[in-house]
């Protein structure tokens, strides 16, 4: 640690030394302006490896596949209709169709079906759903699934 | 085989010698037909001249004595160790029964009769149709006492005898386990077992946001507002979540089941089963023991005898929850001894209560001031002032010496003369990590931070590992530590599950936690908070804006890391009070400390900065030597809100 006391820089807007505990300074407080602040940082932080295998992971692993560990999904993976979510989000994310996840169908009537029984655990939010025709079902679900992250942290998923 | 030869051992000195004196005899008497040999050996014995008849009839009898003697001592010794032999048989077919006996009743007494090892699989089977509904209704009943008759018990009524993943404790890194097992492993059946009546919940809101909540009925709802406004309740899921422990075997898709009030007593890890406080034995093929701790007592209330005990309350559940709240509605004065996290959420709480219903509530410690073991002490003594202002009385460097109850009041003398009289006490003064299970298990219990000790994957042995509370585990960053803080429940316990099904990955991301004392005061850290370490703060001037309430409502989004946390945050606390625009430049509204061990960062307090965990976080992953903190500082753009 720099040693100020003796020539004080001229931003620094002031400098205690408290606390110490043999003889070297035990704690230090700074107080800084905005000003102060303005320049830009030269720390050095190490460089980010895109390809950590310990770093946390958003929902979309750099492999392609889905983390369904990912806090963003809430409980929606290790719930009673996880299996069917699983199916449904992931035949959607694998989707090659024009209309995302038109080929899911089958999927998403299951998943939907699973929700219904479960009020309490996903109140279902959309009571157009059901009416819907198949097509208008696939782009339900593409838009619900595509939200799904940003969706599910802001709603505190159950 | 054995016995004839020592027994031939033995007969054979005795034979030789009557066979000897027989043949002496035979020659002296002349009995055989004349073929003497001419050359009698030199070293025959001179007893005397061989003599006539009368000798001959003492020689015969002396013989008959010696020959009868000797086959009396055979036979007694062959009789005798035909009897060794069949006890000693005995006893080893007796063995395996015997520590079976052991195993199953382990706090009973050792003389136990052998007819123990058949009912132990019947008991397996009787379990109560009422306490399978345990889980559903929020009702506590008590283990039954007389198992009913295993016939009349149908088969989808029984407790399952096999979980595949099993986890000790129904806390928040039993939760979390679960939820990581479940993503992980598709149709995992999980059975968790929690010695408490209640589903699995979050512990911080007990000591803050439920005691700022308007509701009356929030003791029965648990329900609060979080920072966006929005309720939910403590409970991590509604009963609908969870399946029943006695459907768990035949779900198709899996699921998670909780036994409630059920303790385990006994880990048989070789066997890979354990044993319940009512006999059931579950066994498993991999196991997370996150058991938490239970609060400490002080030695001189425990002493102190039961009137002292009735008027203390340890904090920690929900049932201390509730008694607390009634007990804080009820009485005139309240003291809390503990000046660390708990002690201080709970103070301020109850000191908010007390500007409405004229409650006196009392804080009082052995530090100098409160968080006093984590903040500089400059920080520490600005935090007990602000605690002072929210209605609390606070009595520092006070060491508790007795307590006694008087005229129905608690007496409290401290060491240095001081004497307190009150009418109920909150003692906050640390968690003791359960490791009841270490014995019969194996396993290592850390003597510096307690816990059981665990590798930096948390796992204890094959097939078990500890999350959460109870875990003592190698941090490969900051060292072997054990931390007592929600987020690290939720970390540990996801990495725990993680592991559990195959992934082998070490502790890595770095928990952090929070606190806030009062509308004002508020701080996230992260990595080793110790105010033993040499620390920098590096503090901006504060304005009326900075203060978690002012940034909740200008944002309107989250001012905790909560993506990766299950969702807690502080409330907008209720306050009708401005907050007071800091104008003195010595006043510590926001800042950042930086806590070194060595001259690296090891741990990172955001005071009143919000938001700017993953760069904290960041830090403390690289480990590196900075020269200048203050350049470090300009990272978390404290200015800025």
């Amino acid at each position: 640690m720099k040693d100020f006391s003796k020539d004080p820089p001229q931003h620094v807007f002031q400098i205690h030394y408290n606390g110490f505990i043999d003889g070297s300074p035990h704690y230090k407080i700074i107080f800084v302006t905005k000003e102060d602040h303005e320049a830009p940082s030269n720390a050095e932080l190490v460089e980010e490896d895109p390809n950590d295998p310990y770093e946390e992971q958003g929902l979309i692993l750099p492999s392609g596949e889905i983390n369904w560990n990912c806090p963003c999904l809430g409980g929606m993976a290790s719930g009673p209709c996880g299996t069917e979510f699983k199916d449904a989000f992931s035949c959607f994310h694998y989707s090659k169709e024009e209309i995302k996840g038109s080929d899911c169908m089958e999927q998403f009537t299951a998943m939907q079906q699973c929700l219904q029984l479960y009020p309490e655990l996903y109140p279902q939010e959309d009571e157009a759903a059901s009416k819907q025709s198949s097509k208008d079902s696939a782009m339900y679900f593409s838009r619900l699934f595509l939200e799904l992250p940003t969706r599910l942290c802001w709603r505190n998923f159950q | 085989m054995l016995k004839c030869r020592t027994v031939w051992r033995k007969l054979a000195p005795l034979a030789k010698c009557s066979s000897t004196l027989c043949r002496q005899n035979v020659r002296r008497t002349g009995l055989n037909n004349g073929r003497t040999p001419v050359c009698v050996p030199a070293a025959r014995m001179s007893t005397g001249p061989v003599g006539g008849g009368g000798d001959n009839l003492k020689y015969a009898l002396l013989v008959g004595a010696v020959s009868a003697g000797g086959l009396l001592y055979a036979v007694v010794t062959m009789k005798s160790d035909q009897r060794r032999y069949k006890e000693r048989m005995e006893e080893l077919s007796t063995r395996p029964q015997k520590t079976s006996i052991t195993e199953q009743t382990q706090s009973e007494p050792p003389a136990v009769p052998e007819d123990q090892p058949a009912a132990a699989p019947s008991i397996e089977e009787t379990s109560s149709p009422a306490e399978a509904e345990a889980p559903k209704e929020e009702t506590a009943p008590e283990v039954t006492d007389t198992p009913p008759v295993v016939d009349s018990t149908p088969v989808s009524l029984k407790l399952p005898s096999h979980a595949p993943y099993l986890l000790i404790g129904g806390g928040t890194a039993s939760f979390a386990a679960a939820r990581s097992i479940r993503a992980r492993d598709p149709g995992a059946k999980v059975l968790i077992v929690t010695d408490e009546p209640d589903l699995p919940y979050m512990r911080p809101p007990l000591s803050k946001e439920l005691w700022f909540s308007d509701d009356p009925a929030v003791t029965e709802t648990l329900r609060f507002k979080q920072w966006n406004g929005k309720e939910r309740s403590i409970y991590f899921q509604p009963p609908s979540f969870y399946i029943r422990p006695e459907d768990l075997e035949g779900a198709e898709n899996g699921g998670v089941a909780v036994l409630n009030n059920r303790k385990v007593v006994y880990m048989d890890v070789r066997g890979n089963k354990v044993k319940l406080d009512d006999d059931t034995e579950i066994s498993y093929d991999k196991c997370l023991i996150a058991t938490g701790g239970i609060p400490r007592n002080l030695q001189v209330i425990e002493r102190a005898g039961e009137d002292v005990m009735k008027k203390t309350t340890l904090f920690r559940k929900i049932e201390d929850f509730k008694s607390l709240d009634k007990v804080s509605r009820n009485v005139k004065s309240v003291t809390i001894i503990g000046g660390g996290f708990l002690g201080s959420e709970l103070a301020c709480a109850l000191g908010r209560r007390s500007t409405e219903s004229g409650l006196e509530v009392i804080q009082m410690f052995p530090e100098k001031g409160n968080m006093g073991k984590v903040l500089p002490e400059y920080l520490s003594n600005w935090t007990t002032e602000k605690v002072k202002t929210e209605g609390v009385k606070v009595l520092t460097e006070a060491l508790v010496k007795s307590v006694n109850c008087k005229d129905d009041k608690l007496e409290i003398r401290l060491k240095d003369g001081r004497v307190v009289t009150t009418d109920h006490i909150v003692a906050a003064v640390g968690l003791e990590p359960n490791v009841d299970l270490a014995k019969s298990a194996g396993l290592e219990v850390d003597s510096d931070f307690g816990g059981y000790r665990v590798n930096a994957e948390l796992q204890a042995r094959s097939n078990i590992w500890v999350a959460g509370d109870a875990a003592c585990f190698y941090d490969i960053r900051l060292g072997r530590r054990r931390v007592e803080h929600h987020d690290h429940a939720v970390v540990s316990g996801r990495l725990a599950g993680e592991n559990m099904t195959g992934a082998s990955k070490p502790y890595w991301h770095q928990s952090m936690f929070w606190s806030d004392l009062g509308p004002d005061v508020g701080y996230e850290a992260i990595g080793i908070v110790d105010s033993s370490l040499p620390t920098v703060g590096v503090f901006a001037k504060a304005t009326a804006k900075d203060t978690p309430k002012a940034a909740t409502e200008k944002s309107g989004t989250g001012i905790r890391s909560e993506s990766e946390t299950e969702d807690t945050a502080v409330s907008p606390v209720a306050s009708d009070t401005p907050s007071p625009a800091a104008e003195h430049k010595d006043d510590f509204g926001k800042g950042v400390i930086f806590y070194l061990r060595d001259k690296v960062v090891v741990g990172i307090i955001l005071w009143n900065v919000f938001n700017r965990m993953p760069i904290a976080r960041k830090i403390i992953k690289d480990g590196e030597e900075h020269a200048d903190l203050n350049e470090v500082a300009k990272l978390f753009n404290i200015h800025e809100d």
